[in-house]
């Protein structure tokens, strides 16, 4: 070969080249890139708790736990006209358990009836129907939450007052539903039922593709065995689908928590804790946090930020271990 | 012998027989439901339904208990329960698509898309003003978000999926707990961090800002998803004619992705088209068509919504439901768009 080639001309003879992994300068710029890129949602999340325990600070240093464990909202003014801190007082308390109160009530709500819907859709539907309602359900996900809030303003809270009537007629001895005066009205339930049918498509997204990775050969054994649906569901899809029904539903208690519009418009505010679902007096942080801010001062404003590092850590949480624990469910697929 | 045609027989199929039996059934059931209402107090249409499921199940499990045992008996319980599942969790959907139509149609005018706000006030007869100053605002605020979250949600995903670093476990968990974050979370932290140290008044690119958080993980995830598709074939061959790991991608994996990629786009799109609560806290709501992002408030179809919605009088709320409509007729596009994309996606 080179014989050859030294023949025609002797010096152009192409240079050895060198086998090599070390990627190009081309490469290790557009690693660096994506790298950055790939690292910016931890930027993100990282400036959004620097920046929101910064302006929430004074607050918080101010009210210390009492700012979790306290539910006072009250902003006082010194006699030049701005904000004493020292005699404001500050607490989310009533605020964060009626937050969790309607998560809860929505979840236990929801769950339910989107395992229901996602078995229904997994081992029951026709092909065609099947098709038609995973696209309908996928796009009432995508429905914008103030629908939510107007629908269930004008169209829902009417019927579901009527249920809470009959709830308390007939399940009133129950502490949760015990309710000295008869109001009915923007009652954490209505909101824990609208939050309900917000979420019910999260959840059954979810559990449908957890259920519809269960292993074939053990749902043909099941059936080669002589079950019936139901018993295979319940001796193969059940025990496998489990955990991952549990993160689906975690991931809708963190939806429903972080939820502003819909509640804001279903729930009536009231600082003072209430456990008791059928009364008209809730709280929320999402919907406080809208509430205060338009007439909010300097220092107010402060306090709703610190509010809403709270919302956003609780949040972060839910949703952090409803990830682990779908994500170890799901195997190799999502 | 000649004409002997072997037809596929279908034995799941069910019988005649067996169809008029369910409609039997739900009759009887139908009838037993209406007997207990019309004796006993318990009246009104959730009566009606609550009874007509009980005895559906009572029916059922007698039939197959009489006829083959107590384990179908069970499996027929299990049925009545997963289908009632799926019609309480659809017939919300109904209801609102339902209570949009009825109720938008009456704000629904030519005059929406040719007038804004500024010289009428909420209450005004239906046929004055219009909302296109916030279709503007929702296009300027939401082309924004994409412009910011596009590149990096595609650079995530790349990340992820091309070049697996020794960050990808904990980003990928990053951006799933990021997806979780509260909209108004994210209309707070650009307040905080934007807003108050530095423009100090609100405007359209700080909308635009607050909805690119809650896009990012949208995009991401969809994208990183899409090229997870893509055969590892594809890359093996731009390696093998001598391509560096840039040239692969960008000429190669990318552009086999383009469909999904842009499926990911229209569904971050319909995300966030629709969000509220961060732009009522950031980007002010101006009744006038405002196509400066950087300078005085804007206005936003949701905005607008909300404006309606708690002014509170018969003219405002139906101008709501225009409104509502219109949004959602976007939305209803957009996922649209983005099944037909990833429809002829898979049929490749």
């Amino acid at each position: 070969m080179s014989g050859t080639n030294s023949a025609i001309s002797p010096t152009s003879t192409p240079e050895k080249r060198e086998i090599t992994t070390k990627p190009r300068f081309s490469d290790k710029v557009f690693r660096g890139v994506a790298t950055v890129g790939g690292l910016s949602s931890l930027v993100i999340l990282g400036l959004i708790l620097i920046f929101l325990g910064y302006q929430g600070f004074q607050v918080l240093r101010s009210e210390g736990f009492g700012f979790i464990t306290g539910s006072n909202w009250q902003v006082m003014q010194d006699n030049a006209g701005n904000t004493d801190l020292a005699a404001s007082s500050f607490g989310i308390a009533a605020m964060l358990v009626g937050t969790l109160l309607c998560a809860a009530l929505a979840v236990s709500i929801a769950v339910p009836i989107s395992v229901l819907c996602a078995l229904y859709l997994t081992f029951y539907a026709p092909q065609f129907l099947k098709k038609i309602m995973v696209a309908i359900i996928d796009l009432m996900a995508a429905f914008p939450s103030i629908l939510f809030g107007m629908w269930g303003f004008f169209v829902l809270m009417p019927h579901v007052e009527y249920w809470a009537k009959l709830i308390h007629k007939y399940f009133g001895w129950i502490p949760l539903f015990k309710m000295e005066v008869p109001v009915f009205t923007r009652s954490p339930f209505v909101a824990g039922v609208v939050l309900a049918i917000m979420i019910i498509p999260i959840i059954t997204s979810v559990s449908r593709e957890i259920f519809s990775q269960t292993p074939l050969d053990r749902v043909q054994a099941a059936y080669a065995l002589g079950a019936t649906r139901w018993s295979m569901i319940r001796a193969v899809v059940i025990p496998y689908g489990k955990s991952g029904v549990v993160g689906g539903a975690m991931l809708g208690l963190g939806r429903a928590m972080g939820e502003t519009v819909a509640v804001y418009t279903v729930l009536n505010l009231v600082y003072q804790i209430n456990w008791h679902v059928l009364i008209g007096a809730g709280g929320n942080v999402a919907s406080m946090i809208l509430l205060k801010f338009g007439e909010a001062g300097p220092t107010e404003t402060r306090a709703l930020m610190a509010a809403g590092l709270v919302l956003f850590l609780l949040t972060l949480l839910v949703n952090s271990i409803a990830n682990t624990i779908v994500s170890r469910t799901g195997g190799k697929g999502r | 012998m000649s004409n002997l045609t072997l037809k596929p027989t279908k034995p799941w199929k069910r019988t005649p027989k067996q169809q008029l039996l369910i409609a039997v059934n739900l009759l009887v059931a139908a009838a037993i439901s209406f007997v207990i209402v019309l004796v006993t107090p318990m009246k009104g249409k959730l009566a009606y339904l609550l009874l007509f499921f009980i005895s559906t199940i009572i029916v059922n499990f007698a039939e197959n208990y009489f006829k083959s045992g107590i384990a179908p008996a069970k499996d027929s319980i299990a049925t009545s329960f997963v289908t009632a599942g799926l019609i309480i969790a659809v017939v919300p959907i109904f209801s609102i698509l339902f209570t949009i139509f009825e109720r938008g149609r009456a704000g629904l005018n030519f005059n929406l898309f040719s007038h804004d706000m500024k010289s009428n006030g909420p209450n005004d007869p239906l046929g004055q003003g219009g909302l296109l100053h916030a279709l503007v605002g929702s296009g300027i605020m939401v082309g924004i978000a994409l412009l910011i979250s596009l590149p990096i949600g595609i650079l995530t995903a790349i990340y992820l999926t091309e070049i697996k670093g020794i960050f990808s476990r904990p980003i990928k968990f990053l951006v799933q707990a990021m997806s979780g974050v509260p909209s108004i979370v994210a209309g707070l932290f650009i307040l905080s961090a934007v807003v108050f140290p530095i423009t100090k008044s609100s405007s359209g690119l700080m909308g635009g800002l607050a909805l690119s958080i809650l896009m990012i993980p949208t995009i991401a995830r969809t994208s990183e998803e899409v090229l997870l598709l893509i055969p590892s074939d594809l890359r093996e061959a731009g390696v093998a004619l001598g391509g560096t790991q840039w040239r692969t991608i960008s000429l190669i994996v990318v552009p086999a992705a383009k469909s999904g990629l842009i499926t990911a786009i229209i569904l971050g799109l319909a995300r966030v088209a629709g969000e509220t609560a961060p732009l009522i806290l950031v980007s002010g709501g101006g009744d006038a068509v405002n196509p400066n992002p950087f300078h005085s408030p804007m206005g936003s179809l949701p905005f607008y919504i909300w404006k309606g919605f708690t002014f509170g009088t018969t003219e405002s709320i139906a101008r709501s439901w225009a409104g509502i409509f219109v949004l959602l007729s976007i939305i209803f596009i957009l996922f649209i768009a983005a099944r037909t994309l990833s429809g002829s996606e898979e049929k490749k």
